[in-house]
């Protein structure tokens, strides 16, 4: 269906290729899962597919991409809409009309489908997507997921034999991105389309790929083949993956299901083990003075729309704290109360002894720090050094502060660079850097591993450890159960405005299945919860 | 929802159905009507009447709205209104009024001017006729533009461009999309003005403003682009082939057409020439129409459910035309109601029968397709809370060693079997 023939790209202003010596062929009917560390050139492989790379972006293509027996080098993204549906990171970015009728139907009046065709294929969408009730409304009303689907539907309404995808999940909460996927794998089993998708969370889709292709490193040729054998040598792969590789299980489980049925033989040996340490919350703060976040009987409104309601949370000093709730459920409205942006309609918010809302920016910035979903807001220079001279400026620090923080996480970042020109996990550790350069004992993160790759997280979990051993508070909001499992003390569930679970990591995300990280569904009833546990535990008795 | 699937007619058929798809308005109606009531205020100058136009609109609105988000607009029209009186006021006190008044308010220091800049004046004697005068006119221009933002408000301006001749879809489409960057930058500046407090610095004054524009500016272009790339891969501008002969004819008949409309407009302007000018104009118009019509032969275009111009339909642009018309004839037979003298000053009365011409307006709050009941927006709707229910939902926390032992128990949801079946 597709074919890649000695494909390479080079952007013009670019001295290496983007993409070299691709030369694949995707069958008719597969869902293609394409893995790789950020900056390799998922999005440009993804690009060449519906002929946006070159046509749109610039640069130069060399060899042949055919889709449908159509060469992209003389067709244009239009003239291949028939045949390739294409949707980006940003669904917002993708919708062109405003309701989600309208929208579905967008791509097959530019095809200039007949009326009644057209009708036809809009009531079958919603209803294979599941948005029949949503039809009347304004796009900008739906949720995350629900905007996803409108964004996949509206691609599929022109039938086409080829969907591509980058990554659809990495905004959704885990329900949300189940939902995507088992419209995805419909649609692979039902109507044979030929499935392209990038992404980088892994432990979410590697189970349902046919095929995995593996752009290992930039500029290097992908390497193809059945997902096992390229979640065996590939350096990005999800905890499932990494628990088979530790336990020495052949071949490779991708699934939780497939994984427990080989795991009987480790839960035995771990169940002869002590359990491992819960990353224990610090005791005693009061040494301290005031705690870092206190936050008694909270309601918040936007408008007519209750964001939070009755919410009561204290995090003391040295403590982490994940908040986690589908998308939309009053996370970020929390952090940002936390800081001061909304103003509480009820109850009381105190940040290290002083009331956020009320308190000048420049005082605050010693008690609250908070890097928003999008680092790139925080960020107005445009080289680095500046950005850290005025960070320096704003926060009052010896001058050279901000630098250093700089250069303890981002080693191989140059004074010159431009903040846009950093990758999606070198920004969040500027920012972090920008806010950490107060030394407030008060970290706030919102939904800080979108984008980033199985490296730059981890790197992101070691530097957020080393903060909550100094005794800075952390508080972050975040879809990633991973992530969750592997640095929060505690975990806050939020739904609909309300708290509705608190308590001890490992309790909380075990007893709710979406929110389990896949090692406590594979060793479940055993406490471990991430591979480094099960790897330190194995180490320590062999 | 049920309710809101019936077809329109399914109860008492005088009573107007509910907005959903099918049974919406041609949004051409709501703009015949709300331009209606916009000529009728330009013919008018009574505060009285002016009001009861407002008002009409108003009422109309509240009725007739749904609560999309194009339809909060009218608050923002409804204080710009306000403010064009309120600038219209302060010009008249501060440079004063060409009205000659005998009530003398207030005498403010005038400021002397060289003698070349002699017909302006700064400061200097405020009469309460000038301020009347002045008020007048503002209240003018405040209904007009109240007008417009109910039509804004109530008919979905990316509708309109359904109608629209096939060969100027493409510019609309440019169009509708370069009118969203406007909401677009507003939500730009005021989260990056926000994120200005993350720093530590003020989020408020005009610098705040300033420091965020580049960042703001870099943000809406990012988008425009990635706008850009998703509608050219969804097959906008996609065009079918058209015979040379075709193609030439419409350049021809389109830029004969312009340049006649240009040349025939001239010639009415002109001293001489009112008889060919007419005549050129009318010529020019017809030539540039039908090389629009052949230019559509170009888009491969079909419209998707495009509005129906039903009955209900021409009552809602009827009414509107028929206050404008009557609100003309009344200017012919009572010039001085409709324009209340502010010299000397009176108090101004309402006309019985322009004041129930006007209120012929209110029709549409009655016939128009009602609003479907009150759903909050976002997630307060009851399909979102039934789907995202189960997965977002977080269970009390409850012991691990259950019976099962199974925490990851009972949720295959996402395995591709259940998904088959479903």
């Amino acid at each position: 269906m597709i074919r890649f023939e000695q494909v390479s790209v080079t952007y013009d202003d670019a001295a290496a290729p983007a993409l070299q010596g691709v030369d694949l062929t995707v069958p008719e009917g597969e869902l293609c899962l394409l893995v790789g560390p950020s900056g390799v050139g998922k999005s440009t492989l993804l690009g060449t597919v519906s002929g946006l790379v070159p046509h749109f972006t610039g640069g130069t293509l060399h060899g042949r991409v055919t889709v449908a027996g159509r060469d992209t080098r003389a067709h244009r993204p239009r003239e291949l809409a028939d045949v390739v549906g294409t949707v980006g990171q940003d669904p917002l970015a993708h919708f062109v009309t405003d309701t989600v009728e309208d929208e579905l139907a967008y791509g097959m009046e530019s095809l200039g489908l007949a009326p009644d065709v057209m009708r036809r294929r809009v009531e079958e969408t919603l209803d294979l997507l599941g948005l029949a009730t949503l039809r009347d409304r304004p796009i900008a009303t739906l949720s995350g997921g629900q905007q996803q689907r409108v964004a996949i539907g509206s691609v599929l309404t022109t039938h086409p034999e080829v969907l591509v995808l980058d990554e659809p999940t990495s905004a959704l909460d885990p329900g949300a991105a189940e939902e995507v996927l088992a419209v995805l794998q419909r649609l692979v089993h039902d109507l044979g389309t030929t499935v392209l998708l990038a992404e980088h969370r892994l432990e979410r889709v590697v189970q349902y790929a046919d095929q995995v292709i593996l752009l290992p490193a930039p500029g290097a040729a992908p390497v193809v083949g059945d997902p096992a054998e390229i979640m065996a040598v590939s350096p990005v792969h999800p905890p499932v993956v990494a628990l088979g590789r530790l336990a020495g299980w052949s071949p490779l489980p991708l699934s939780v299901r497939d994984a427990r049925r080989k795991a009987g033989p480790l839960r035995e040996r771990l169940a002869q083990l002590d359990a491992p340490d819960a990353p224990a919350a610090p005791e005693g703060t009061a040494v301290t003075g005031a705690e870092p976040a206190s936050v008694t009987g909270l309601g918040v409104r936007h408008g007519r729309v209750v964001a939070l309601r009755d919410v009561e949370l204290s995090v003391r000093a040295g403590e982490t704290v994940a908040l986690m709730g589908r998308n939309g459920a009053g996370k970020s409205t929390l952090l940002r109360t936390l800081v001061g942006m909304h103003k509480p309609t009820s109850g009381s918010v105190r940040v290290g002894g002083v009331v956020p809302q009320s308190t000048a920016p420049a005082e605050l910035l010693r008690h609250v720090g908070l890097v928003p979903q999008e680092p790139r807001d925080l960020l107005y220079a445009d080289t680095v050094a500046a950005e850290c001279e005025a960070a320096d400026g704003d926060a009052a620090a010896a001058p050279g502060t901000c630098r250093a923080l700089v250069s303890e996480l981002l080693p191989d970042v140059s004074d010159t660079t431009h903040p846009r020109d950093l990758s999606e996990g070198q920004r969040l550790a500027l920012a972090l850097a920008v806010v950490l350069t107060a030394r407030p004992p008060l970290i706030l993160l919102d939904e800080p591993t979108r984008g980033l790759d199985y490296a730059a997280k981890a790197r992101l979990v070691e530097i957020l450890r080393a903060l909550a051993a100094e005794g800075h508070a952390i508080v972050l909001a975040t879809h990633d159960v991973e992530l969750a499992a592997e640095l929060a003390h505690r975990v806050v569930v939020i739904a609909d405005g309300e708290i509705v679970a608190d308590g001890p990591t490992a309790e909380v995300v075990v007893s709710s299945p979406a929110f389990a990280p896949q090692v406590a569904k594979i060793l479940a009833p055993l406490p471990w919860l991430t591979v480094p546990q099960v790897r330190t535990a194995l180490r320590e008795t062999p | 929802m049920s309710d809101r699937n019936r077809p329109p007619h399914a109860g008492d058929p005088t009573t107007a159905p509910v907005t959903a798809r099918a049974s919406a308005l041609h949004a051409g109606a709501w703009w015949i009507w709300a331009l209606g009531l916009a000529t009728a205020a330009s013919r008018t100058t009574n505060p009285l009447l002016l009001g009861l136009l407002v008002a009409v609109a108003g009422y109309v609105v509240a009725a007739r709205r749904t609560d999309a988000p194009w339809a909060r607009s009218y608050g923002a029209f409804l204080k710009l209104g306000l403010a064009v009186i309120v600038i219209r006021l302060v010009f008249a006190i501060v440079l004063g009024s060409p009205i000659p008044g005998t009530h003398i308010l207030v005498t403010l220091p005038e400021v002397p001017l060289p003698a070349w800049a002699k017909g302006v004046r700064i400061g200097g004697r405020v009469t309460a006729e000038g301020l009347v005068f002045a008020l007048y006119d503002g209240l003018k221009l405040a209904t007009l533009l109240v007008c417009v933002g109910a039509a804004n408000a109530l008919a979905n301006p990316a509708r309109l461009l359904k109608s629209l001749p096939a060969a100027l879809y493409e510019a609309g489409v440019a169009i509708v999309v370069a009118m969203t960057f406007a909401p677009n930058l507003v939500a730009d500046v005021q989260r990056l003005r926000a994120a200005r407090r993350l720093r530590g610095r003020p989020d408020r004054g005009l610098k705040a403003l300033l420091q965020v524009g580049l960042p703001v500016l870099e943000g809406a272009l990012e988008r425009s682009v990635a706008l850009a790339a998703a509608m050219d891969a969804r097959g906008y501008g996609r065009s079918a082939e058209v015979p040379r002969a075709v193609r030439h004819t419409t350049t021809a008949l389109t830029l004969g057409g312009l340049l006649g409309v240009c040349a025939g407009t001239y010639g009415l302007l002109a001293d001489q020439g009112a008889g060919y000018g007419l005549a050129v104009l009318v010529a020019g118009l017809a030539a540039a129409l039908a090389g629009l019509w052949l230019g559509g032969r170009r888009s491969v275009r079909t419209r998707y459910r495009p509005d129906r111009w039903g009955t209900r339909a021409w009552l809602v642009s009827g009414s509107g035309a028929a206050v404008a018309a009557l609100t003309i004839w009344a200017s012919s037979y009572a010039p001085q109601a409709l324009h209340p003298p502010a010299v000397p000053l009176t108090s101004p009365q309402l006309p019985l029968w322009p004041a129930a011409s006007i209120l012929l307006g209110l029709l549409p709050a009655f016939v128009a397709p009602a609003p479907a009941g009150h759903r909050t927006p976002g997630r307060g709707s009851r399909a979102v809370a039934e789907r995202d229910a189960p997965a977002g939902e977080a269970p009390p926390p409850r012991r691990r060693a259950t019976a099962t032992g199974e925490p990851g128990a009972g949720h295959p949801t996402h395995t591709p079997h259940s998904e088959e079946t479903r």
